[in-house]
Parts: structure tokens; sequence; C-alpha cells
């Protein structure tokens, strides 16, 4: 698979955060968190992670997604798999 | 009188039901006789024994957002959507948000009386199946696509719980959230339950109700097993018949009801419109079969007798029945025997009786809740909607049904009874008063 650029996964990744929680896109920016910033719960990070994985090719796994606080974060985690592959 | 001093007032109304979106179009559509029992759509339809049932009128994606309605399962969506009506209609402010930035800044700006203290806030919320579509369509997609594709969502959505966490959540209910379980006699027993919140102190408002959404294949196959559905096929809207010669069974309806029931001193010390008082409610288990009535009608006329007693009430009082009534052969007639029974010969030769699942379908564990609305505006109006459909009257009904047009009920102050009965010898009976 190609590595996506920034600007695709960022897009790729708004479009599925407006399918499943309901921000608008515009809201999904690199430097914030999934948390504090966008009110994301834990369950419906699943179901991004989920989606995510299906978008861009790559497997996340449960203890990685902890450590995926931010969007800039699944941007990096995206793109060095996707390099790696 | 009753034993507790404290009454308990009806002050908000909401539905969303197979005749409308909402409370004002569902009496609308009550008082012209209209039926809310459609052909189903579905692929393979014609492999089902009944294809037709009562859907909802209106879609829930009308008013929910797609990104909430994912994680809500269908009878959780309507139980918010008539919720959040009959909160409005019982003049309370729409709930700020409980979560996230917004939440302090919008809890700050709600007007003053149109709160509620959230530990003086109950929900009882019935569903006698639960997320029926939830649990089977998340097992297509386990077994298509494999577990880590299951919504992490699914268990909230498919417990029948679901529906009053939900609500309790939206409108920061803390004294208590119940689920009463008790199949086609859930949301009566709901209703009952709220009265004993309120009276036992614990709340000073308690939103109830019950909601259904079950129409799915395996639930037509299921019921039509038991042969407990109409299989009138040809005419979908003519199926619900209570007490006509020719009825063949009940017609599978969804949609949910919800009130606002709340201290009389409460209701007061605001300025609230009353709608009617919820003035007792009665129970009983027949203790004989899973899903037969006993044939005595003996726990039906039971649940009666003590809801009049629950209630303070003499049987003269009793004006009207909102039967359970669901056209069935086998048990539509043995209710009225149990209310005869119940107010005795003279009290019941005087009452008038309707059943309005020959318009609505029947809601299962939403019946109760929306019989209970409708009895609440029969008392407020003055009018009882016509039962339809009825034709060709059993001989063996010796009552007075209401059919034909609307029947005008007299001035001052009169009190009803909502029936109910469940799968597993639930039986329970609502009993209401007119606010004068």
């Amino acid at each position: 698979m190609a590595v996506a650029t920034e600007q695709e996964i960022l897009d790729g990744l708004a479009a599925i955060i407006d399918e499943i929680v309901g921000i608008d896109k515009s809201e999904v920016t690199p430097e914030k968190n999934f948390i504090d910033d966008l009110d994301i719960d834990s369950l419906s990070m699943v179901e991004i992670a989920v989606a995510a994985q299906d978008q861009f090719g790559v497997e996340i796994p449960d203890d990685e997604l902890r450590n995926l606080k931010t969007v800039k974060d699944v941007i990096n985690f995206v793109q060095n798999l996707q390099q790696q592959g | 009188m009753s034993n507790s001093p404290t009454t308990v007032v009806v002050t908000g109304l909401g539905a969303t039901t197979p005749l409308g979106g909402d409370v004002p179009s569902t009496w609308s559509a009550l008082l012209a006789g209209e039926s809310g029992v459609r052909n189903l759509d579905w692929e393979g339809v014609e492999e089902l024994p009944v294809r037709f049932a009562a859907q909802l009128k209106v879609d829930p994606a009308e008013s929910i957002p797609r990104p909430q309605l994912r994680r809500l399962d269908r009878n959780q969506a309507i139980a918010l959507i008539a919720a959040r009506e009959a909160w409005a209609d019982a003049g309370y402010a729409p709930p700020a948000a409980k979560k996230g930035r917004k939440a302090a800044e919008e809890a700050a700006a709600a007007p003053e009386g149109a709160t509620v203290d959230g530990d003086r806030l109950g929900v009882v919320l019935s569903s006698g199946i639960g997320g029926l579509h939830t649990a089977l369509n998340s097992y297509d997609v386990f077994r298509e696509k494999g577990w880590s594709r299951v919504s992490p969502f699914t268990v909230p959505m498919l417990m029948p719980n679901g529906a009053s966490g939900h609500v309790g959540i939206e409108f920061g209910a803390m004294a208590g959230s119940h689920a009463l379980v008790s199949a086609c006699a859930s949301s009566g027993e709901a209703v009952g339950y709220a009265i004993d919140m309120i009276r036992a102190g614990r709340a000073d408002v308690v939103i109830c109700g019950g909601t259904e959404s079950c129409i799915h294949p395996l639930q037509m196959a299921s019921f039509g097993a038991m042969r407990a559905m109409s299989t009138r096929n040809d005419e979908p809207e003519r199926a619900s018949r209570p007490y006509d010669k020719n009825r063949d069974g009940f017609v599978l309806g969804e949609g949910a009801a919800v009130m606002i029931l709340e201290s009389e001193e409460h209701a007061r010390a605001r300025g609230a419109r009353i709608h009617a008082i919820a003035a007792g409610a009665g129970y009983s288990g027949d203790a004989y079969d899973i899903v037969l009535p006993d044939p005595s009608g003996g726990g039906q006329a039971k649940a009666m007798r003590r809801a009049l007693t629950d209630a303070g009430l003499r049987p003269e009082e009793i004006v009207h029945v909102n039967a359970h009534a669901t056209s069935t052969p086998a048990g539509d007639v043995p209710e009225l025997n149990s209310i005869k029974a119940a107010l005795g010969e003279d009290a019941a030769a005087r009452i008038n009786v309707t059943a309005t699942k020959s318009m609505t379908g029947h809601l299962l564990g939403g019946a109760g809740a929306l019989e209970s609305v409708i009895t609440i505006l029969t008392l407020r109006e003055g009018l009882v909607p016509a039962t339809a459909n009825l034709e060709d009257l059993d001989d063996e009904v010796d009552l007075d049904i209401v059919r034909g047009e609307p029947r005008k009920l007299p001035d001052g102050p009169l009190a009803a009874l909502n029936n109910s009965f469940g799968f597993g010898g639930h039986n329970v009976s609502v009993a209401f008063r007119r606010a004068v």
C-alpha cells in the first residue's frame, strides 16, 4: 500500500471521527487531544481505531491505542507502519 | 383515601407511536380512528406467516443525529424522543450537557424553576424485550467479520435497562434509575413503581414509561410460531380488531411513551399544568401458565381490585377502562369478565371500555405506558377513542365497548383504569383520576 501523506491521513481520520462521534471535520487538527479536546470516550476510540485500521491498512493493537493521545500521534503511527510495510 | 398523604400528579406526556411522532398527532389519529398498521417491505417477507406490523410513523433519525443514533438501540432512541417531549411538556428546561467543556456554562444558564434537583429525580423506564435488533445484527457482524468488528456499544445497546440508563443520563436523574421487565405488563408496572417512589419520598419527580422496538423477522417468526398474531395479510389495517367475532390474534407494534410524574406539592409549587392524578396501581401474579392467562380471570380481577384499594377509589367512581384487549380470540372476553368480577356487575354495567391496540398495535413493553397516556388524555379531554375495526361484536361481550365514534365523558371528577397483562402471568392495573 502506498504511504499516505499527513494531509491524507488527517482528512481520512477527520471523516471517521465525523461519522462515528459527529465532530465537525474542521475541529480535527493535529494538536488536538482525543479525550481533553474532542471529548471522545474510550469506547468510541475503539470504534475509531477499528475504522482507521480498515481505512489505512494497518494494525493498531490495544496497548498501542492507549498511547495515541492526539490526532498527530495517530498520523505518525500510521505513517511509520506504512513506511515499514 | 390512600394510605399515603402524598398525591402524585402527571405533568408531562410524550410518545412516538405508529400513529404519530408525538402525543398530539397520536391523539388526533386515535380520535379519527386511524390505523398504524402497515405492510412490511422487507426482503424475504413472503417467507413469514405475518407480513405486517405497526411500525413507527416517524423515523427516530429525524430528531436524533446519526452519531448518537449509532450507539442507541432503536428502543432506546425512541425512549429518549418520548422522554424529551414529556420533559418539555412538563415545563422543564432542556437538560444541560453532562460532560465536556460546555457542561458548566450550560448548567448555569437554565432558568429558575425549570430544573429539578438531580437527587430528587428518578427514572422508571421499561422494555419487555430490550435491544433485539442490536443483539441479532451484532451476531450477524460477528459471524461475517469476527469479534473485533462488533460495536463496543453492543452490550449497553442490547440490555433491556439501556433506555432507562440513557434517559437517566440525559436528564441527570440520581434518585434511582430502574427498568421493570414483565413482558407486556412492563410499563404499566413502571407507572406504578414511579408512583411508589414519590409516595415513599425517594423522589419528587419521576420520568416513567416504556419502550419497545422488536419488529424483526425473528420476532415475526417467533410470535407466528406461537400462533399468537393475526395473519390477516390481505387487510393489515383491519387486522387488530379486539372484541370482533373475526379477530384472529394481535398485531405487533413499536413505540415509546413517557410520563412525568410529580408530587402534587412539587408540581403546585412551580405552577405546573396537571394533566391528571396518577391515583394508584394494583398488581398480581397468575401463577398459572407462562403464556396463557388464568382463564378464571382471578389474577386480573385481583390486580384491578388492588388498584382501586391503592388509589382509594370505589368501583362506582370508575367510568372507563382502557383494556389490555390485544385482539386474540382467547384474551379479550376473559378480561371483560375480570372487570365485572373486580368492579361488581352493577358498577361494570355503567362503565365504557375501549381497546386502542386496534389502532396502535401491541407495543408489548411499551403498551402500558402508551395506554396510560391515552387514558390520561381520555380523562382530560373527556373523550374516549373508539375501538377500531369492531364490525361484528363477539356474542360473549356484555360490557359497553366504545365503537364507531369517540364517546364523550361526563364533566366532573372521574376515574379510569388502564390494564396490562404480560406473558409470565404479570397483571397490572393503573388508576388515574381527572384533575379538578
